[in-house]
């Protein structure tokens, strides 16, 4: 197996997460209700823990770095992560939603991963399943229930999904070694994730009485999987390793 | 707001526009009971605001289910809890002297027959 497909992969899904657990903790404190605050915190932390598990795999069977330096000290172009997980948080109509449509992705992602011949994305894959089956159960719930709530809890899920659609689109944008990750049976490929990612959501969406947005192709945010990102992921990166960065070989 | 905290900082929250409390606008209360293991009894824990049964139990699992073990949790809406008044209290006031009714007691009391004979 090419390890650079393995690599462009791992780094792929390990950005993802680091980033997204990076925004979704900057609701620790201030989150909507003290319950909430906690459930969402807690998720973000779980976000950052399957990132170090990620970058650790990239470490110790493939070579990279170790995962502080990677997370911490890498430049804005050698990220790999779609350009949704960088947006601000925004209002919290939009970090639910895009919660929603992250982690159902994910949550198919690993399924799929549990029976790939990469046995270390295996083995985690089936290890947070749980933890990952409680993030989509906690999206879904609070989905249904602001779609139901009044006029205006309505109105402000359709508009944030309506706003994060083309960004969702952008989680699957492919990789240069798609067909070999999938001959290799590592992992079927972003495409077939798309299919039964929407299919999922779809489902969960209508459930709720919301619309599925209709995105244009040439509207899909494409490009961080390349290393081409949003004007949000430079910041937050800044501000990420600023502590690191003042002595990177302290001892903590 | 004037934070320390970066996060807060750029939310440019304004500290004086808060808005007061009005009454019944908080969500109402379930009680959550917490089951460490398959089988065992579910031992209550505390307490989770939230509009519906489901938006509890997915607070109460990270509430009360964060640390250490949890087999299952159940949540029941506080007003659904039937309970005697404080007052009527003194209906166990002499329970505690039963101690006949508390197997523990028979155990000792042979332990301390049979040490008295000898």
């Amino acid at each position: 197996m090419n390890n650079n497909a393995l690599k462009d992969m791992l780094y792929k899904m390990a950005d993802d997460a680091l980033i997204i657990g990076h925004r979704n903790s900057e609701w620790t404190g201030i989150g909507p209700m003290l319950e909430e605050d906690l459930a969402f915190s807690s998720m973000a932390q779980d976000k950052i823990g399957h990132a170090q598990a990620l970058y650790q795999i990239l470490h110790e069977v493939l070579g990279e770095p170790e995962p502080d330096k990677v997370a911490f000290l890498r430049e804005e172009k050698l990220f790999k992560c779609c350009q949704l997980v960088e947006l601000p948080i925004g209002e919290y109509d939009f970090s639910l939603v895009r919660h929603f449509l992250f982690d159902h992705a994910e949550a198919i992602r690993y399924e799929m991963l549990a029976t790939s011949s990469f046995q270390p994305l295996a083995q985690l894959a089936k290890k947070i399943k749980g933890e990952i089956k409680y993030h989509t159960m906690h999206a879904d719930t609070f989905l249904k229930q602001l779609a139901a709530g009044n006029e205006e809890s309505h109105a402000r899920m359709q508009s944030a999904l309506n706003y994060a659609m083309p960004y969702a689109l952008g989680i699957f944008e492919n990789g240069g070694f798609e067909s070999e990750l999938s001959s290799q049976q590592v992992f079927a490929g972003e495409d077939a994730l798309k299919t039964k990612w929407l299919e999922k959501i779809t489902t969960v969406i209508e459930s709720a009485g919301l619309q599925l947005p209709k995105v244009a192709d040439d509207k899909i945010a494409f490009g961080g999987r390349k290393g081409f990102h949003s004007e949000y992921l430079k910041p937050l990166l800044e501000e990420m390793g600023e502590v690191v960065r003042l002595d990177p070989e302290a001892e903590w | 707001m004037n934070s320390l905290d970066p996060r807060v900082k750029r939310l440019h929250l304004k500290a004086d526009e808060t808005e007061p409390v009005h009454t019944n606008s908080h969500l109402v209360t379930w009680e959550v009971f917490h089951q460490d293991k398959r089988g065992k009894q579910h031992v209550h824990a505390g307490v989770v605001h939230a509009s519906s049964p489901e938006i509890a139990l997915i607070m109460a699992k990270e509430a009360f289910g964060r640390r250490g073990k949890t087999a299952n949790l159940w949540v029941v809406k506080t007003s659904d809890v039937f309970t005697f008044q404080s007052e009527d209290e003194d209906m166990f006031e002499t329970t505690p002297e039963k101690t006949f009714r508390d197997p523990a007691y028979y155990k000792v009391r042979d332990r301390i027959e049979k040490f008295q004979k000898q």
